[in-house]
C-alpha cells in the first residue's frame, strides 16, 4: 500500500482532536504502514504541536514559514506539493480547513478524491472501497477509489474511534528548506466572532430547536410558545438561519453553536451531519412528518408527525399540566 | 465583471422521499422533482448582485444532459444573461474530476473575472469548485458568505469557520469561490419570469466545441467510482412512539420530566 500521510491544522500549539482518528484510518487502510504527520505554521506554536504528536507518529514533518502564520489552504496546498511523495495518500479532516484544501490538492497531486468519508476497507493494493453520506445524510453510498497514482481523503470527524497504540518515539523532520518560498494570493485579514444573541442557547436545559419544517417565518411563534411554556429557549438548524428566520446565534451545528442541553426537542429538522455535530450528549426527542429522516437514526425517541399540528398541542398539554405560575 | 456561475441539476430532498432502486446501485428515479441545487442558486443571486453594483454580466452553465436545461432557464429568469449547456455522451460517468476538467476546457476558451459555485451538491463531496481552481491555478476560497468587490483586481470575502466565526480575506481576480447557503436571500421566480427567456437561445457544447481529448474525462478516466447506495445504520436508531397523537404528547411530558427536568 502506498505511504499515507496525514495533513493536520493546530491552534495555540494544540493539534486538532482528529489527530488519532485521522491515524486509525491510515492503520486501518495499511496496518503495517507508519502514516507520517504533517504540520505546518510559524513559531513555538507550530514547534509545541508538531512534539505533541511525536508520541503518535514515528514521522511528523515540520513546515515553517511567515506565510502559515495564519492557517491559509492555498499556501498549504502549494507546500505539500513540494513534499509530498509521489503516489501518497494524504488525509485530512472534513473541516472548513480540508474543504478549502483538499479538492485543489487531489489536482495538483494528480491524485483520486473522496471526501467526507464515514468508512473504510482495502479491496486490493489500488483500490479502496470507502463509505460515505449523500441527498443530506439520506442514503450512503460505497465509493470504488482507485489510489493506484495517490489519493486525497477527507474524513468526517468523529466517524473513526481514536484507537490507543504503543508510543512511539517519533521524529520531527524539517521540511521548511524543502518547501521554500510561498506566497499568497487569498491573504488572511481577521476573524469576525458571532454577534452575542439574545439567548445562549449553550446554557439551556431543554432546546426547542426548529428546521425546516416549521415550513415559513410565521410558524416560529409555534415553536417559542412551547418554549415559553419549558421556561426553555429556542434553536434552530441552518435552513432556518439561511432564510433569516432567526439569528444566526440561535443556529446549532457545527457553523453555529456546540450545544449539551439534558433534552433536545428536534422538530422538523432532518438531521444532517453538520447539525447533529452540534449537539453533545443530549437526551434527543425527533418529531418530523418524513419516517425517513436521518434525524431517527440517532435520536433517542422519535415521533412521525406533523410539527404544526403536533406543537400547538404540546405547548396547550404543557400549560394545562405545568402552569409557571404555580412555581 | 463578468462571471460564471456552475450550477447543478438536482434531486430536490424537500420536495420528494427519495428511495433506493430495487436493485440499490441508485436512488429511483422515476417521478422525481428536481430542482436547481440550493447553493448553487444563492450562487446565482450573488453574481446578480454583484454585476447590479459594478456592471458585467452573468454566465450560468452545467454539465448535463438535455433535460438539464430546465435549471439553466430558472436562472436565467432570475437575470443570467446567458446559459450554456455543456452536455455530450463522453462525459457520461465522470468523477468530480472528470467534471472540473470539461469545465476547465470551457473556460479556457472564454474569460471570466469571477467563477462561482455553490458549496456542495447532492452527493455532498464539495469537490469542483477547488479543483476546477487549481487546473485553471487560480486562487480559491470555499464557504464564502459575504463578498466586497475592491478597487485593483480583488475582492474582500469572508468564509464560514468553525463555531460561527467569519474568516475574512481578500483574494486577487480571477478567482473561484464556493458559495455557502445564506449569504443572501435568492429572488423568486415566477412562471412569467421562466417564459420571458423561453426563447432566448441556450447553446449546447461538446466535447468536440471544447477541444477536449474525451480520453481525459467520463467514465474510462474516473478514479472515483460509486458502486451502490444504501441506507445507512447510525446508532440504534430512534424508539419510534406509535400511539395516537395525545399518547405521545403524554409520553413527551414524561421525558421532558425525567430526562429535561421539567418541573
Amino acid at each position: 500500500m502506498s505511504q499515507i500521510l496525514v495533513y493536520l491544522t493546530h491552534k495555540n500549539g494544540a493539534v486538532d482532536d482528529c489527530a488519532l482518528e485521522l491515524a486509525a484510518v491510515a492503520r486501518k487502510i495499511d496496518p503495517a504502514g507508519a502514516p507520517i504527520a504533517i504540520l505546518s505554521g510559524i513559531g513555538s506554536q507550530l514547534h509545541d504541536a508538531c512534539k505533541s504528536l511525536s508520541g503518535a507518529f514515528s514521522e511528523v514533518w515540520k513546515v515553517a514559514n511567515q506565510a502559515l502564520s495564519h492557517p491559509n489552504a492555498e499556501v498549504v496546498r502549494k507546500a505539500l506539493v513540494k513534499i509530498v511523495p509521489a503516489n501518497s495518500i494524504v488525509l485530512m479532516a472534513h473541516d472548513h480547513f480540508g474543504i478549502d484544501l483538499a479538492p485543489g490538492l487531489s489536482v495538483n497531486l494528480n491524485a483520486a478524491f473522496v471526501s467526507d468519508i464515514l468508512d473504510v476497507e482495502v479491496l486490493d493494493s489500488s483500490c479502496l472501497k470507502v463509505a460515505r453520506q449523500e441527498f443530506g445524510g439520506q442514503f450512503s453510498a460505497h465509493v470504488r477509489c482507485d489510489v493506484s497514482s495517490g489519493a486525497v481523503i477527507t474524513v468526517r470527524p468523529g466517524a473513526f474511534r481514536a484507537t490507543e497504540t504503543a508510543p512511539v518515539q517519533g521524529t520531527i523532520v524539517e521540511k521548511t528548506i524543502e518547501v521554500g518560498e510561498l506566497t499568497a494570493r487569498r491573504r488572511y485579514v481577521e476573524t469576525i466572532e458571532p454577534e452575542a444573541g439574545d439567548v445562549d442557547i449553550t446554557k439551556q436545559n431543554i432546546l426547542v430547536s426548529v428546521g425546516r419544517g416549521i415550513q415559513e417565518q410565521d410558524n416560529i411563534h409555534m415553536a417559542e410558545e412551547l418554549a415559553e411554556a419549558l421556561e426553555a429557549a429556542v434553536s434552530c438548524s441552518r435552513p432556518v438561519v439561511d432564510a433569516k428566520w432567526l439569528p444566526k446565534s440561535r443556529q446549532v451545528g457545527s457553523s453555529g453553536k456546540t450545544v449539551k442541553p439534558k433534552l433536545y426537542l428536534a422538530c422538523g429538522i432532518s438531521g444532517a451531519s453538520q447539525h447533529l455535530a452540534g449537539i453533545k450528549g443530549s437526551f434527543l426527542i425527533a418529531i418530523n412528518k418524513n419516517a425517513k429522516a436521518p434525524i431517527f437514526q440517532v435520536a433517542d425517541v422519535g415521533i412521525v408527525d406533523d410539527i404544526l399540528e403536533f406543537l400547538p398541542e404540546l405547548t396547550n398539554k404543557v400549560r394545562e399540566t405545568h402552569a409557571v405560575s404555580s412555581k | 465583471m463578468e462571471i460564471l456561475v456552475c450550477v447543478k441539476r438536482v434531486p430536490d430532498t424537500s420536495e420528494n422521499e427519495i428511495e433506493l432502486n430495487e436493485t440499490g446501485n441508485d436512488i429511483s428515479r422515476d417521478d422525481l422533482v428536481y430542482s436547481i441545487n440550493e447553493p448553487d442558486n444563492y450562487a446565482v443571486e450573488e453574481a446578480l448582485q454583484i454585476t447590479a453594483k459594478v456592471g458585467g454580466s452573468v454566465t450560468v452553465a452545467t454539465v448535463g444532459s438535455e433535460e438539464d436545461e430546465e435549471v439553466l432557464r430558472r436562472e436565467m429568469a432570475m437575470g443570467a444573461s446567458h446559459g450554456v449547456l455543456i452536455c455530450d455522451e463522453a462525459f457520461g460517468g465522470s468523477d468530480g474530476r472528470g467534471i472540473a476538467a470539461i469545465l476547465n476546457a470551457f473556460v479556457q476558451k472564454r474569460h471570466y473575472d469571477l467563477i462561482l459555485t455553490g458549496v456542495q451538491a447532492d452527493d455532498g463531496a464539495a469537490q469542483v469548485g477547488g479543483m476546477l481552481a487549481a487546473m485553471l491555478d487560480y486562487p480559491y476560497a470555499s464557504l464564502v458568505t459575504w463578498i466586497e468587490v475592491l478597487p485593483d483586481k480583488k475582492l474582500k470575502i469572508s468564509r464560514e469557520i468553525e463555531g460561527g466565526n467569519r474568516e475574512v480575506s481578500e483574494i486577487d481576480l480571477p478567482c473561484v469561490l464556493s458559495i455557502q447557503t445564506g449569504i443572501n436571500e435568492p429572488r423568486y421566480v415566477g412562471m412569467r419570469g421562466i417564459r420571458a427567456v423561453a426563447s432566448v437561445p441556450v447553446p449546447s457544447l461538446g466535447a468536440a466545441e471544447l477541444g477536449l481529448n474525451v480520453a481525459s474525462v467520463g467514465a474510462c478516466a474516473a478514479k472515483v467510482t460509486r458502486l451502490d447506495y444504501f441506507v445507512p445504520a447510525l446508532g440504534q436508531g430512534a424508539e419510534i412512539l406509535q400511539g395516537t397523537r395525545e399518547e405521545n404528547i403524554d409520553k413527551i411530558l414524561e421525558l421532558l420530566e425525567a430526562k429535561g427536568g421539567l418541573r
